[in-house]
Parts: structure tokens; C-alpha cells; sequence
């Protein structure tokens, strides 16, 4: 397969909330290795079309295709529920409430999942625990609970809760927008090291530098369409569209 | 005997009147659990230490302690003391206080949890204790206190049945005097359940049309 | 009037009251369990994907807590017969108030896993848990700490509800008190020993309960 081939796709998404339509009629396609970042103001629906991709939020109609596989592909509800359960693992997710499980140590968060999914042995899953752990700088705390974490901290550890799974692709669901100024930036940087090592991310995000410097590609939705695409030197020095430049002035008011 | 529900066609009106009257004790009780809920509320809260404490040790003592058993103290009590009460009067004494207790905490609870800025605000206008209290924290307070002593009401309704063992004549004991001639308990029983279950939503249906009301009445 | 507070007699009539009360604190205990175990069982129902498992849940919470346990206790001790089952009365009481209990407890049990935040849920199937498995190990351990004292409430609530039994002549505390009130006259001194022997029980459940919710707190 070649790196330049689509590695996730999403082909004609629509969702509606009864009579109000959240997403109209979406593709997108994403490489292997490529940054994305999604940018709008709030009810555009990013996060709407983030969380389809692991069915989190499911589609009224539309694909969601990852590395050849249709991820929300229609089944019966058994049937169903292995088919998702198994697609997941490949697809990590970071929330902005980080969504870390209180009641389990640093360690065991990070363990849960690859001790129950893949049958690994407890010495086996620690030492990937560790390993992700120390990616993320935070293996000193490792038999810590969240109680006692900064919220950079949190969410450094949610980042390796979702790497321990070795998944193809990471989305992040505006991993900064809940943590005070001064945590945003560890968070970053693990980012940044994650881009650097070519993992294909989807990043929703209200983080205009974020996403000119580390994103291959910036798409800025607006009421549920794409209103634009492209580079970051695009989108955010020559947007062709109006709202774009609406927006991206109102943001860097704040 | 094999059951046969036929036989309650026979005993319809004992049933009727019993549920009548566990309908007009449930409302007597609960006027006096409601009146006496705020009496005490507002001694627990407000009243100099003296008077405080002794009613503070009566609500201790009949909130740790079973209905059936004040019950029992109240008709068995009065007599002693030469009053013989009509059973219906001490049963619905009875229930009315030992629910008064509950409501008297949530009361209390739903006072202290009005804004004390809404204090200031008031005495800073030139209100007094007693008018900020009448004019401003209660009429929050209400709001509230509906639900929860709503849900006391109805737990006084399933309550009221124990008054049936100092021989109060309401649904349960009318349904045992029907048992008492027709040997038939499994279907009076039944009977009376599903009377109670019936009484019950109507008083749910009332009790959210109030809470409704109080809530757009801001 | 009466005469002056008879203390020599509640002292006398004490143990028999400490032996009622042993009887409370059985029915308590047992009816307690039932009430564990159906709330468990209501919960599962009331939670489950089957729609009609979902029904009966919430019908046995309606009509458990819609109508009296009093009433529930009469038809099972005294209308049982009429279907074959014949119960003596301490058993019919700790099956008729557990599994009153119960309605209770499963709406407790419910409410305690409804709090645990939905972000929780995610985060579990994001990372490809199954339904069962984010349940049972994400949900549930929450959900138990969240329990301990609204169960304890429906608990202390229990212990004094068994006091319904007297109206079907099982020897316990409120039983025993009647007919010393009624051989004795003296209904003050006979509540005032039945109650404090009642809030003495309530007391150390509490301080039991209130043990057990701190120690199952997160550091």
C-alpha cells in the first residue's frame, strides 16, 4: 500500500437531530501519516463528525472506511456490537474532559483495555504501559490516581490510555480547550511528538497556532458544511471564503 | 378455597367506604404533617436554645423510631391519661406528626439552602427578621421543599394502612372485615393493592399539577 | 393520673424486649439480603436491552413502592394458603419486606449507576471495551462507591418497617411492647424501652454504613 493512498475516509456523512441537520453531506479523505486539523466556531459540527468516525455519534447516513475496513458498516445488533467493539481498537480518542477512570491507578487506566482486548499477560501489558507512559513524560506517576493530577497531567495519561492500543489513527476532540493556560502547552508538545512520528491524526481544535504549525491540512467547517480546505499557509494567510476570514479574525480576538 | 374474584362484587361498598376513608385520613394527616412541619421547622431554626433543643430531641426520637410504635404510644398513651380519642383522630394525629418530623427537616434544609445574599439584600432594604423571612426566604424555600414532602405524602398514604391495628376504619381494615365473612383473604387483598396503586397515581397526578403550578408561579 | 415513671418496671420487662429484639434484628438482616439480591436483579432488568425485561423491572418497582407493605405482607402471609403457599410468619415476613425492599433498592442501584458520567461509557467503548465489559469494569466499581449510603438509608428505613410484622403476631420489639402496654398500662415506659432499644440498632448500622462509605472512597 502506498503512503499516499487514502487511509481513512468519510464518504457523504449526514447527521440529523430530528429536524435539525448537524451535518450536510461530508467527505473527506485522509492519508496515511497526515495531520488534520478541524477548525469552526461552536455548532459547526466538528466534533458532531469526529465522534462518527468511531461511531461514538452515529451517522444518519453516510461511511466511515478506515484502512479498507467500513467501520459503520450495517448489521445486526450482535453482530454489530463485535464488529465496533474490534474496529475501536484501532482508532484512539482523547476527550476534552479527558474521561480518565477514576477508580484505577495511572497504570491500570493504561492497562485496561490491552489486558481485556488482546489477552496480553500483566508483566507484558506493565511494560507497555511504561513504555507509553514514558512517551508522554508521566511515568513517574504511574501509581497515581487522576484525583491527584493536574489536568495536563490528565490528559497526558489519557493520550497513553489510547496509544497502548497501538491504534492506526488518533482523533482528538479539543484536547486543550478544558485546561488552564499554563497546562496547554505539555499537552502540545506530546502532540507534536506524536505528528513527528507520523501517526495519522484528526485534531478538532479552537488552537489557531496548534494547528498552522504542526497540521498538513486545516478544514474549517461552518453549520454543518466544509467551508474550506487546504494548507495551513491557505487557510489561514489567503482563506477564499468570507466566513472563513470572519472567523478566523473573531478568534484571534481573544 | 380456590380464589374467585367474584366474591368482591358482594363487599364493593365495604371497599368504597374503606378507601373513602383512607382518602380523608391521608388528607387530614397530611394537612397536619405539612402545618406541623413548618411549626417545627421554624423552631428548630429560629427559636431561642430552651425551647430549641427539647422539640430537636422529639424529632431525634420519632424519626429512630418505628410508625406502629407511636401509634401504639399515642392511642394507648391518651387513654392512660384519661383522653379516649376517636381511633380516626389518633391515627391521623399520629401519622400527621410522625411525617411532621420529615417535612420539619427538609424544611429546614430547603431554608438554609436560600441564597444568604437574598438575606443581606432584604435586611439591607430596611426589612425585618420576621418580614425577610416571611417575604423573601420562603417563598424560595417552597420551590424546593414541594417535591420532596410531595413524596412524604405519599408514603403517608402507604402508611396510613397501619392504623388499621388500632382499629381506625379505613381500606385495610375495611378489606379484613370483608375477610372476616367471606374466608376470602387472597382476594381482598388483592383488591385492596390495587385500590391503594390507584389512589396512589391520583395523588401523584395532584402532586405534579402542584409542582407545576408552583413552579411558574416565579 | 399515673403514677410516677416506673423505671424498676422497664427494667424487669428488659429482657424480654432484648429477646424481641433479636427477632427485629433477624428479619432485618434477612430481608435485608432478599432486598439486595431483588434490587440487584431489578436493576439488571430495568437496564437490560431486552424491552420486555425493561417492563417487568419497572412494574415490579410500581407496584412494590405503589402499594402498602403492610398489605403486601397480608396477602402473602394470609392469602398464600389460598395458592398453595403456606409460609409461618417470620419467613413471610422476611420475603414479603425483602422483596418490598427491593423496589426500593433497585431504584437506589439505579440512580447511583445513571450518575457515573456518560464520558466514562465513551472512553471505555472508545477503546474497544465491549457493552458488559465498560459495565463491569468502569461503571459499576463507580456506581458501588456512589451506593453505599442511599442503601444505607433504604437500610435504616428496613429496620424500622419490620415493626409492621406485629399485625401478623411475630414476637419483635413493637409486638412485644404492645402487650406489655396492654398487661402493664404503662404505654410511656414501654415505647421509651423499645425505642431507645430501636435507635441503639439504627445507631450502629449507621456508624456500620458511615464506616463503609469511607472506606471505599478514592484517595
Amino acid at each position: 500500500m502506498s503512503e499516499t493512498e487514502t487511509y481513512l475516509e468519510i464518504r457523504n456523512a449526514k447527521k440529523s437531530f430530528g429536524a435539525l441537520d448537524v451535518l450536510h453531506d461530508i467527505s473527506l479523505s485522509v492519508k496515511k501519516g497526515e495531520i488534520v486539523a478541524l477548525i469552526g466556531p461552536s455548532g459547526s459540527g466538528k466534533s458532531t463528525l469526529l465522534r462518527a468516525i468511531n461511531d461514538l455519534e452515529p451517522l444518519t447516513s453516510g461511511e466511515v472506511w478506515l484502512e479498507g475496513v467500513h467501520v459503520n458498516k450495517p448489521l445486526s445488533a450482535n453482530a454489530y456490537e463485535s464488529h465496533i467493539n474490534k474496529v475501536r481498537q484501532d482508532i484512539g480518542m482523547v476527550f476534552q474532559h479527558f474521561n480518565l477512570f477514576p477508580h484505577l491507578k495511572v497504570r491500570e487506566n493504561v492497562t485496561l483495555a490491552p489486558r481485556r482486548l488482546r489477552g496480553i499477560s500483566s508483566a507484558e501489558a506493565d511494560t507497555l504501559a511504561r513504555e507509553e507512559l514514558e512517551k508522554v513524560g508521566m511515568l513517574e506517576r504511574i501509581d497515581y490516581y487522576p484525583s491527584q493530577l493536574s489536568g495536563g497531567q490528565k490528559q497526558r495519561v489519557a493520550i497513553a490510555r489510547a496509544l497502548a492500543m497501538k491504534p492506526k489513527v488518533m482523533l482528538f476532540d479539543e484536547a486543550t480547550s478544558a485546561l488552564d493556560p499554563e497546562l496547554v502547552e505539555e499537552v502540545n508538545l506530546v502532540m507534536k511528538k506524536l505528528a513527528q512520528e507520523h501517526m495519522t491524526m484528526l485534531v478538532v481544535t479552537h488552537e489557531m497556532g496548534f494547528a498552522e504549525s504542526v497540521c498538513d491540512r486545516v478544514i474549517f467547517m461552518d453549520q454543518g458544511y466544509v467551508v474550506e480546505e487546504g494548507p495551513p499557509e491557505q487557510v489561514f494567510r489567503n482563506p477564499t471564503s468570507d466566513r472563513t476570514r470572519t472567523f478566523l479574525r473573531k478568534s484571534s480576538e481573544h | 378455597m380456590r380464589p374467585d374474584f367474584s366474591v368482591l362484587l358482594n363487599f364493593w361498598d365495604t371497599l368504597a367506604l374503606g378507601a373513602f376513608w383512607t382518602i380523608a385520613l391521608t388528607g387530614v394527616a397530611s394537612v397536619i404533617s405539612v402545618v406541623f412541619g413548618i411549626l417545627f421547622a421554624v423552631v428548630a431554626l429560629y427559636a431561642p436554645a430552651p425551647i430549641r433543643w427539647p422539640v430537636r430531641a422529639f424529632e431525634w426520637v420519632f424519626m429512630g423510631t418505628p410508625l406502629l410504635l407511636q401509634l401504639f404510644l399515642i392511642y394507648f398513651g391518651l387513654i392512660t391519661i384519661g383522653i379516649d380519642l376517636p381511633a380516626f383522630v389518633a391515627g391521623a394525629l399520629g401519622l400527621g406528626l410522625y411525617f411532621a418530623v420529615y417535612n420539619s427537616d427538609i424544611i429546614q434544609a430547603g431554608i438554609r439552602a436560600v441564597d444568604p445574599g437574598q438575606t443581606e439584600a432584604a435586611r439591607a432594604l430596611g426589612l425585618s427578621r420576621w418580614q425577610t423571612i416571611r417575604d423573601v426566604t420562603v417563598p424560595q424555600a417552597v420551590r424546593s421543599v414541594v417535591p420532596p414532602i410531595g413524596n412524604n405524602t405519599i408514603a403517608l398514604l402507604k402508611d396510613s394502612a397501619l392504623v388499621s391495628v388500632i382499629g381506625v376504619a379505613e381500606l385495610t381494615l375495611a378489606a379484613q372485615q370483608a375477610i372476616g365473612r367471606s374466608f376470602r383473604p387472597l382476594e381482598f387483598y388483592v383488591a385492596a393493592a390495587v385500590i391503594y396503586y390507584a389512589i396512589n397515581l391520583a395523588l401523584e397526578a395532584v402532586l405534579r399539577r402542584i409542582e407545576r403550578r408552583i413552579s411558574l408561579a416565579r | 393520673m399515673t403514677g410516677t415513671f416506673d423505671i424498676d418496671l422497664m427494667i424487669r420487662v428488659l429482657p424480654f424486649f432484648l429477646q424481641a429484639a433479636q427477632l427485629t434484628i433477624l428479619i432485618s438482616v434477612l430481608s435485608v439480603a432478599l432486598g439486595l439480591a431483588c434490587g440487584a436483579l431489578g436493576t439488571a432488568a430495568r437496564l437490560a436491552r431486552n424491552p420486555l425485561a425493561r417492563l417487568l423491572g419497572a412494574a415490579y418497582v410500581s407496584v412494590f413502592r405503589g402499594t402498602p407493605a403492610l398489605i403486601q405482607l397480608f396477602l402473602l402471609y394470609f392469602g398464600g394458603p389460598q395458592i398453595g403457599i403456606h409460609l409461618d410468619a417470620v419467613t413471610a415476613s422476611v420475603i414479603a419486606l425483602g422483596v418490598n425492599i427491593g423496589a426500593y433498592m433497585t431504584e437506589t442501584m439505579r440512580g447511583a449507576i445513571v450518575a457515573v458520567d456518560k464520558g466514562q461509557t465513551e472512553a471505555a467503548r472508545t477503546l474497544g471495551l465491549g457493552r458488559a465489559r465498560a459495565f463491569v469494569d468502569v461503571v459499576l466499581p463507580q456506581a458501588a462507591r456512589l451506593m453505599v449510603r442511599p442503601l444505607g438509608i433504604n437500610i435504616i428505613a428496613q429496620i424500622k418497617t419490620t415493626a409492621i410484622v406485629a399485625a401478623i403476631a411475630v414476637v419483635e420489639l413493637t409486638y412485644t411492647a404492645q402487650r406489655y402496654i396492654g398487661s402493664t398500662y404503662k404505654p410511656f415506659e414501654m415505647f421509651i424501652l423499645a425505642g431507645l432499644i430501636y435507635m441503639a440498632i439504627i445507631y450502629v448500622v449507621s456508624l456500620l454504613i458511615r464506616w463503609l462509605d469511607r472506606k471505599v472512597q478514592l484517595p
